[in-house]
């Protein structure tokens, strides 16, 4: 950390100031007299164990700076130990520390806009104060141990950077479905208000297909589902997506990093034979592009595909009822002649989207509830049953049903769908 | 027992490689002679292999086929597109699998026929399942160039299996091999130092380590293993986790027009890509390969990032080799 201040700037530059032992012309002629800027250095070096990149150039009184100074100057302090227990005036960050600190800073530079007409206003610039925010924001963001975590952090961007990172066959990259996952996180949980359910309805290892009401003009359901399963049952959800998806640039690139891979009978068995959980929304551009009017009305699941990869691999299906995401962008027209020409499955327009342009893109900030239902079982049938369609519709209609009753029963719970 | 070798297309650079291969095999594996056939002369050492001057395009083959009394043919004379070989591809690969398979057909000494595919017959598309085994069709992409012809080779090859049911067939759909002496399309496109790709888009790539290869091929020579076997190393990679890798820098060109932009830029570079390589480079594809470990009895060697590494590895390093790539 020294070093690196030591670097930054120009020391030995005759005027300019190194630092440490001499402020800089400018320094100087703004502290007014040559005596305070020189005692403060001198006792800086008494007190702290590495010294203050930067003489302030401020006529702030000597007895306030100490204490603004504190946390930059004990934070090596806190990795370093011994230090530490060799001059007992200084302590190991905490927050309280950082708050005093805080408070300290904020004092200060209340009075100096007090005081504005005294002091000059081009004062330079708050180097300390900004290295204390900086301070204070890794801390809070990170915790205390900030600087061990930003050297991980760090480490991580350079392997990405020199393609050091392993990828499965479908194109999942962990890490990027990490961060997408915490990008997610306020968006589920402070906009949407998510609330999970039956989440022990999941298994914790071993195959399952989640198989989904599918709604809302943009799949967002599909991205908040996958984070609720990450985030409650630690597990990734690798969603089956439509080919549009894939043919889109882009979507279809995150979407393969993310775990997505194609709604086909080779992928979902290849995934569900691995032990993956693997999801599915069988409703496809019929649920998910349904005019508002229709909200919560299944459409048909498929040709029940689904079922019968989850037979060949046995693996149980989970209906999973999602209340919520119909509501964040109302689909009130179509424009089929527009999307034939862009080849989309439809062109929608909400209450806001084309009216207001990128502020119609936000999603409305509806309630969601996502419940996971009681898994049902398919290594009970024979693996020739994967063949008989009478059998292969009766499951699926028995998991449209279950999805559907669960939807009313949601509605209810939930009650207003915004407040 | 095999004991005739013949071995089309032997300027290429894999082919001449395999050939010597084979030869040096020799009679400890029970081969007799080898014999390469191309149109032009071969840059490599041949070896022990005998050379023949000829043109599969034309009846001549069937003479070298009697003369020699060629018991099996590996037709490796398919190939993308190359700069530096006279006439068209299509011709050299479609018209010349034609009469080769004509000239066996018509052949009494010719038992076995192995086949050097390509992982292209399964196109690219966004349709494509992450993975294609041997039994699963091209969703799309192989309307034209390349992947077209060798849809069209592997056609006219099963032609010929209900025509001879006696001939033992073997076709290796292979991905491209990356290596720095072999000539395939992906190996000069990674040479250029900086790589065009498509915006939006990261394939998932597959290479195929030249021992992995040359040891497929030669154990379909020496044993019978009849069928269609995936060949490419296991595991993928992103073209932008091999770029970075590499230390090369990228530009993103649109998709739209992407191809003919693509080779521009490359060819002003002073290397060449075949224009269908663009739809590989949109869409990516990976293929299945436990056909190969579980029947043919096979197991690879290199993982499709370990070929890519030692490849990276024989080059120079990046543009942004000092930020990003690796040593």
């Amino acid at each position: 950390m020294t070093d690196e201040r030591k670097t930054i700037g120009s020391g030995g530059t005759p005027g300019r100031g190194n630092r440490e032992t001499s402020p800089s012309a400018a320094a100087r002629s703004l502290a007014g007299g040559s005596a305070a800027p020189r005692k403060a250095v001198a006792k800086k070096k008494v007190t702290e164990p590495v010294p203050v990149k930067k003489v302030t150039p401020r006529k702030a009184p000597a007895a306030k700076k100490p204490a603004a100074k504190k946390p930059a100057g004990a934070k090596p302090a806190a990795s370093q130990p011994p230090p530490a227990a060799e001059k007992p005036r200084l302590r190991a960050v905490t927050d309280e520390d950082a708050a005093a600190a805080a408070a300290a800073a904020a004092e200060e530079a209340a009075r100096r806009t007090r005081t504005a007409g005294a002091a000059p206003l081009s004062a330079g610039i708050p180097l300390d104060e900004i290295v204390v925010a900086v301070v204070q924001a890794a801390q809070r963001v990170l915790g205390t141990d900030w600087e061990s975590r930003i050297a991980t952090l760090l480490a991580t961007v350079r392997k990405r950077l020199s393609g050091d990172y392993e990828i499965d066959e479908f194109g999942f990259d962990p890490q990027i479905a990490e961060v997408l996952s915490a990008a997610v996180e306020p968006i589920a949980e402070k906009w949407f208000r998510l609330e999970v359910r039956g989440i022990e309805n999941i298994p914790e290892d071993g195959g399952a297909l989640l198989v989904a009401n599918h709604s809302g003009t943009v799949p967002l359901d599909g991205l908040i589902t996958g984070y609720a399963v990450k985030k409650y049952a630690g597990r990734h959800l690798r969603p089956l997506g439509a080919d549009l998806v894939f043919s889109l640039p882009i979507v279809g690139q995150v979407a393969r990093k993310v775990g997505a891979t194609l709604a086909c009978q080779e992928d979902a068995e290849r995934l569900l034979t691995s032990g993956e959980l693997a999801g599915v929304w069988p409703e496809g551009f019929k649920g998910i592009g349904k005019p508002f009017a229709e909200r919560y009305k299944l459409q048909r699941f498929g040709r029940g595909g689904f079922v019968s990869s989850a037979m060949r691999a046995g693996v149980p299906i989970v209906p999973v009822s999602i209340v919520g995401a119909e509501e964040i962008y109302p689909l009130v027209g179509n424009v089929p002649s527009l999307a034939r020409l862009l080849g989309l499955p439809y062109l929608p327009i909400t209450p806001f989207f084309p009216l207001l342009g990128p502020l119609g893109m936000v999603p409305l900030p509806s309630k969601w509830i996502i419940e996971f239902g009681e898994p049902v079982r398919t290594d009970a049938y024979e693996p020739e049953a994967a063949d008989d369609p009478m059998l292969l519709f009766n499951v699926t209609d028995q998991v449209r049903e279950t999805i559907q009753q669960t939807l009313y029963k949601l509605l209810v719970d939930r009650g207003n769908a915004f407040f | 027992m095999s004991r005739v070798v013949l071995v089309t297309g032997v300027a290429g650079s894999f082919a001449s490689k395999f050939a010597r291969r084979l030869a040096d095999l020799g009679e400890g594996s029970g081969i007799e002679r080898v014999i390469g056939i191309d149109t032009i002369l071969p840059d490599a050492d041949l070896g022990k292999v005998k050379f023949v001057r000829a043109d599969i395009r034309t009846p001549v083959i069937g003479k070298v086929i009697a003369v020699d009394e060629v018991d099996t043919v590996v037709h490796l004379d398919v190939n993308p597109p190359q700069r530096g070989r006279i006439g068209g591809a299509k011709e050299l690969n479609v018209i010349g699998t034609m009469q080769l398979l004509a000239a066996c057909q018509r052949s009494s000494t010719v038992r076995k026929l192995v086949l050097g595919s390509s992982t292209a017959v399964y196109g690219s598309s966004p349709r494509d399942p992450a993975m294609f085994n041997e039994s699963l069709l091209a969703r799309n992409g192989v309307r034209t160039g390349f992947p077209k012809d060798i849809v069209e080779v592997e056609s006219y090859v099963r032609g010929f299996s209900r025509r001879r049911p006696e001939v033992i067939i073997t076709t290796i759909r292979a991905a491209q091999v990356l290596h720095p002496d072999v000539d395939t399309p992906m190996r000069n496109y990674f040479s250029n130092p900086v790589l065009p790709t498509v915006l939006g888009f990261d394939p998932r790539l597959q290479f195929l380590g030249l021992e992995d290869a040359l040891a497929i091929l030669s154990e379909s020579v020496v044993n019978d293993r009849p069928g269609t076997f995936n060949a490419a190393g296991n595991g993928v990679v992103l073209l932008s986790q091999a770029a970075r890798r590499m230390g090369r820098p990228t530009i993103p060109l649109p998709p739209v027009g992407f191809a003919m932009a693509a080779r521009r830029f490359i060819r002003a570079m002073g290397s060449d890509i075949p224009p269908d390589l663009h739809r590989l480079l949109t869409f990516g594809r990976a293929v299945d390969t436990s056909a190969l470990r579980d029947i043919f009895g096979y197991d690879l060697t290199q993982s499709s990032q370990e070929t890519f590494e030692e490849f990276r590895a024989s080059l120079r390093p990046g543009l942004l080799a000092s930020i990003g790539g690796r040593p």
